[in-house]
């Protein structure tokens, strides 16, 4: 008796675990399939070392689906209680303490982030812009993330503002490209294109799902504000203000 | 045994960037909130895995996203395959192929992005059915490709970035004050939520390897900048479309009721 139990316990694990795997496997599968169309069709070439870019996918997909799976089974239910929880405190310093060292702490999580900007900093290395030792390509990197994680946090301490306050959310958008192009002048070139580019990477896999459940949380318990609207827009203050602050970390890393 | 020590540096920084996050959520709880942290074992198993997959993502990523992304770029800028010794590699016009799969794989990704559904399903709720959520993905779908696709353009051609964002920029403003206000936010974030964690190293490496390939461009310079583009035109292309199905729907509300006046 026991061991039947046991083994439907085992299937069922083994069912759902099949199940978030087929999940994660779904957001590799549009990848695979435009670049098996151009292998096969456009390029007319096999892909070399095609087992080593298969054992990678499959690190892939299995690492997403841990990660994801580990964050919903604890840190997102968690994450959203305490945003709930301290909306309903009403004590503002602490609401927006609480806003930024989320935005922070997600952001220097997030994977793409890490994918990314060490990537730009071997690409710093080869065109000569900072010194191509281990030591200085991890501390550049390091830079650029801790840089577009404290602007996330910022970003989002405003939007919590915002939501609070009831301002209009397209003037802090439009105010925020003023000063991206502002920035744009006096930044060294060769950090614009990274720069641009850290807004779209800091909101994905950890962060979106937090600050979501923070904006909505908020939104529903202020009189007057609706969750749909106002919560809504963290999300676009925290890919904006990265732009500017990786700027201003290449101001200060190239000069 | 390379790979084992590779793997256990990368586990080690793991743990360190998921540190924040618990430093964070057990000060709140004990020191502010003042309770106990609820179910603390499935909080500890949560973040063993959630440490176990970053590592292995980022392994996978070193091993089959970044080549990838750049064999891609450097096959489909092979002079041979663009058409023998007589093409000039400087033409933009050469690059056709390189256009078509960047647009493929921005398109094919955004329709298949979990956080996009979510995202549009609450749309679908906010203007009380006007913008279907289908409509809505397909839509930030195409703003994805247009500007990845127009992100390599600018590669192959080497125009400063700047100048597109810019437009970019110009056009967003001047669409917010003509786009029925509920859907503005929304469209905001759309921009944001397109970028996946699978999307984002496959498309950097894709213009890292365009600008190698590409005679004249210098990586430093001129690889950067796709993921700007991708996160860019969804909010013009959402906003263009709730313009346009709140055009149509007004327009028939007042054919409606000039028919009853009559």
């Amino acid at each position: 008796m026991y061991h039947l139990k046991n083994k439907t316990a085992i299937s069922a694990i083994l069912k759902l675990s099949l199940k978030k795997l087929w999940t994660s496997f779904k957001d590799l599968l549009p990848i695979i399939i435009v670049i098996a169309f151009f292998q096969a069709f456009v390029l007319q070439q096999p892909l070399p070392d095609l087992g080593e870019v298969i054992f990678g996918s499959i690190l892939v997909v299995i690492g997403l689906m841990l990660f994801v799976q580990g964050l919903e089974m604890g840190l997102f239910p968690i994450g959203e209680a305490m945003a709930r929880a301290l909306a309903r405190k009403g004590s503002l310093p602490w609401l927006l303490i609480f806003a930024f060292l989320m935005g922070f702490s997600t952001t220097v999580a997030e994977p793409a982030l890490i994918a990314v900007s060490s990537e730009a900093a071997e690409i710093a290395a080869a065109g000569d812009l900072i010194s191509s030792s281990t030591e200085s390509m991890n501390r550049y990197a390091f830079g650029l993330r801790l840089s577009v994680a404290f602007s996330v946090g910022i970003a989002i301490l405003i939007g919590v503002l915002r939501i609070i306050r009831g301002w209009p959310i397209h003037y802090l958008i439009i105010g925020g490209y003023m000063l991206v192009m502002l920035m744009t002048l006096f930044a060294p070139k060769e950090i614009i294109g990274i720069a641009y580019d850290a807004g779209g990477v800091t909101t994905s896999t950890v962060t979106v799902p937090l600050v979501a459940a923070l904006g909505v949380g908020l939104a529903s318990i202020i009189k007057g504000r609706s969750p749909l609207l106002d919560g809504f827009g963290l999300i676009a203050f925290a890919s904006l203000l990265p732009m500017i602050f990786v700027m201003g970390y290449g101001v200060v890393v190239f000069k | 045994m390379n790979f084992i020590i590779d793997s256990g540096s990368i586990l080690l920084t793991t743990v360190r960037d998921i540190l924040p996050i618990l430093v964070l959520i057990t000060f709140f709880q004990l020191f502010v909130l003042r309770q106990p942290i609820p179910h603390l074992g499935r909080l500890l198993i949560g973040g063993v895995y959630v440490v176990i997959g970053l590592a292995l993502f980022l392994i996978g990523l070193e091993k089959a996203l970044f080549p990838v992304g750049k064999l891609m770029a450097a096959q489909l800028s092979d002079p041979t395959f663009l058409g023998g010794e007589d093409t000039v590699l400087t033409n933009w016009i050469a690059y056709l192929w390189v256009y078509l799969f960047a647009a493929l794989i921005g398109f094919s990704t955004t329709i298949a992005e979990p956080s996009l559904l979510a995202v549009a399903l609450k749309a679908g709720e906010v203007s009380g059915g006007v913008i279907s959520p289908w409509g809505l993905r397909i839509t930030v779908a195409i703003g994805v490709a247009i500007g990845i696709a127009l992100g390599t353009f600018r590669i192959v051609t080497g125009t400063p970035l700047h100048i597109y964002i810019l437009a970019g920029y110009i056009i967003v403003v001047l669409q917010t004050f003509t786009t029925p206000r509920k859907m503005i936010a929304l469209a905001y974030d759309s921009g944001g939520v397109t970028t996946s964690t699978v999307t984002v190293p496959l498309v950097a490496a894709l213009g890292l390897g365009l600008s190698e390939a590409v005679p004249g461009r210098n990586p430093a310079l001129d690889g950067f900048g796709l993921i700007a583009f991708a996160s860019l035109f969804p909010i013009i292309t959402v906003m263009g479309y709730a313009q346009v199905t709140h055009w149509f729907v007004s327009r028939n509300i007042k054919k409606r009721s000039t028919g009853e006046n009559r």
